[in-house]
């Protein structure tokens, strides 16, 4: 066997004790460290492939269909085709990049690594929060970048509406939201297959169910449910609704000059904001004390 | 004197169980301690404690003096810990986990490349400084998880049985890397169940069971415990001795209490009186011409002890 010299620091010398960083530094670094793991694993080329495909399929359709009877304007083409599109991959990329994020830091023991540290537990909860946003926003700028260059094809490349950006933005407060609300179940959970799963079937469809009941059967407008909110992704392009006369009212231009009001249960653009808004705050503050709570047992 | 590792009635209870009952150990000054005791004894629970990874139901630890419970980022900032066996994220290689640790702990980047190349040198992983973590061995994952927790060179490291998933060679590795930290001025408190391995690296030595501290005591006072009870020790002959042999030239021998035949060429012997009296049969056994070739402690003292306390704890 050989003899190692140590070459550790002789004695007397003082330990290598740097400053050590505040909260949001360490969660800075957390999350540049995590993306990296992210962007290196299988789940990235998966969340990845999804994009592709659902691009695949969209353009696939739109070239078959010849447009589709979308091309009469821009805002036709995007407000269906965004909005429809990118709720998808938002949910996906929660699923995909979120579901075990706390969870496996306990199942699969990296969080033994990291809670040994000088670290506090809300850098850890921050800087995984940042990276799965980062992960799921490189998916979405995908997919936008899938729609546009359609949308380029068909419409030409300057036909890009102010509403796209709106709903860009509130496309990304929905991710936030939704990032939240996942992370608060992940929190929940030791087991990261229990976690993914639960999210999985929330957001796939149970959130959906659930809204489509309340409003259906009880006549309660389901503002409470976060999947109320992303009609508004769709709602700043206004494509359906010609005119929004109230809340939940729109008028559009019927036969013969008449108009048409209808009833639309859907959540107005300030309820969906603050809808969000309100999910990322609480579900974050609520997902953050859990964590702070659970023992690495 | 500001004790560098401190529990003051550390207790924890799952339900009904209490997994650590009223712990109180003061530890102080550059030494390894080694936290002896069976599995479930409660050590992995304190050293957990002790570094915030679970929750006292009552009572403190604290390190340098400072409240881990209260100020966890303080108290472990000069601490490194290896608690279990944590997972590093797999598509991260050596050199990126300690660039994330020792970033973390606000080491200079020149600081971080330098002490980065020291300690896997140290744990002998520097040929694999830039492959994938996910690729490790177990074993090869330890060694990398100890190297994190020597990074900032701290003054008081947490080992949590640091040769577990080791083959041979790398526990006898890791003990060369423990006896190397000695020389440092540092409190190393490591967790183990394999009594030669503290034996081999540890000055002092706490023993738990039943999540009860049994004796917190340094080796050479362990020895003396034994002063007065029997040791056992193995005999082996180059040619089998005969029983009249035995009972005139080996049970006469004065401190000796017992003989047990194990094989014609092989006995045990019960020696009351301590290494002395050790001494003085292993004379008269080489002076009776018996062929003796080994002399040697059925068990260490310290396995003695550790095997005295335990069963009176069960009894």
């Amino acid at each position: 066997m050989t003899t190692v010299e140590p070459s550790l620091s002789p004695e007397g010398s003082a330990p290598i004790l740097g400053e050590v960083p505040g909260l949001f530094t360490q969660a800075v670094l957390l999350s540049r460290y995590q993306f990296r793991d992210y962007l290196r694993s299988r789940r990235f080329v998966l969340m990845m492939a999804i994009v592709a495909v659902i691009g695949a399929l969209l353009s696939f359709v739109l070239y078959d269909f010849n447009g589709a009877g979308l091309t009469s304007s821009a805002g036709a083409f995007y407000g269906t085709l965004w909005a429809g599109g990118v709720t998808v991959v938002i949910i996906f990329a929660g699923i995909i990049f979120g579901g075990d994020a706390i969870a496996g830091e306990f199942q699969n023991k990296t969080g033994y690594f990291l809670m040994g540290l000088p670290v506090q537990r809300s850098s850890v909860y921050v800087g995984k929060y940042l990276a799965a946003f980062t992960a799921s926003l490189v998916a979405v700028v995908f997919y936008f970048l899938i729609l546009i260059a359609n949308g380029a094809h068909y419409l030409g490349a300057g036909a890009l509406p102010y509403a796209l950006w709106e709903s860009f933005a509130v496309a990304l407060l929905y991710l936030l939201a939704l990032l939240g609300s996942v992370f608060l179940f992940s929190s929940m959970f030791k087991n990261s297959l229990y976690a993914v799963l639960v999210v999985a079937v929330l957001f796939l469809f149970g959130f959906t169910v659930l809204q489509d009941l309340i409003s259906g059967l009880v006549h309660v407008t389901p503002w409470f449910i976060l999947t109320y909110a992303d009609s508004i992704i769709g709602g700043v392009f206004n494509a359906t609704c010609m005119t929004m006369v109230g809340p939940h009212t729109c008028t559009t231009p019927g036969p013969r000059g008449t108009v048409i009001t209808t009833m639309v249960d859907n959540a107005t653009i300030p309820e969906g904001v603050a809808i969000m808004i309100a999910y990322f705050a609480i579900t974050a503050i609520v997902g953050l004390i859990l964590f702070e709570r659970e023992e690495f047992t | 004197m500001t004790p560098s590792l401190e529990a003051r009635h550390l207790t924890r209870r799952f339900g009904s169980f209490v997994a650590l009952n009223n712990l109180d150990l003061k530890v102080e000054g550059a030494k390894c301690v080694g936290f002896l005791g069976p599995n479930g004894a409660g050590k992995t629970t304190a050293l957990k404690m002790m570094t915030d990874l679970i929750f006292p139901t009552s009572g403190e630890a604290f390190i340098n003096g400072i409240s881990v419970q209260h100020e966890r980022k303080r108290a472990l900032t000069a601490c490194g810990t290896l608690i279990e066996t944590p997972e590093i994220y797999g598509s991260l290689s050596p050199r990126e986990a300690l660039e994330l640790v020792g970033a973390l702990r606000g080491m200079r980047p020149e600081e971080i490349r330098a002490r980065t190349r020291i300690v896997l040198e140290e744990v002998k992983m520097s040929e694999w400084t830039d492959q994938k973590v996910g690729r490790f061995s177990k074993g090869m994952k330890q060694r990398v998880n100890i190297a994190a927790s020597l990074l900032s060179d701290p003054e008081v490291v947490l080992l949590d049985e640091p040769s577990t998933g080791l083959d041979p060679r790398g526990m006898a590795e890791v003990r060369d890397i423990v006896r190397g930290l000695k020389k440092g001025r540092r409190l190393i408190f490591m967790s183990s169940h394999i009594l030669s391995e503290v034996v081999d690296v540890c000055d002092e030595v706490a023993l738990l069971n039943h999540g009860k501290l049994l004796f917190y005591d340094s080796l050479a006072n362990v020895e003396k415990r034994l002063t007065g009870d029997a040791t056992s020790v193995d005999l082996a002959f180059l040619r089998p001795v005969s029983d009249t042999d035995l009972s005139t030239q080996v049970a006469s021998v004065p401190g000796v209490s017992a003989v047990t035949r194990v094989d014609p060429q092989h006995a045990t012997v019960m020696i009351a009186g301590g290494p002395p009296a050790q001494a003085a049969v292993l004379e008269r056994l080489v002076g009776a011409r018996l062929g003796l070739v080994s002399f040697e402690p059925s068990r260490s003292a310290l396995e003695e002890v550790y095997l005295q306390e335990i069963s009176k704890g069960e009894s």
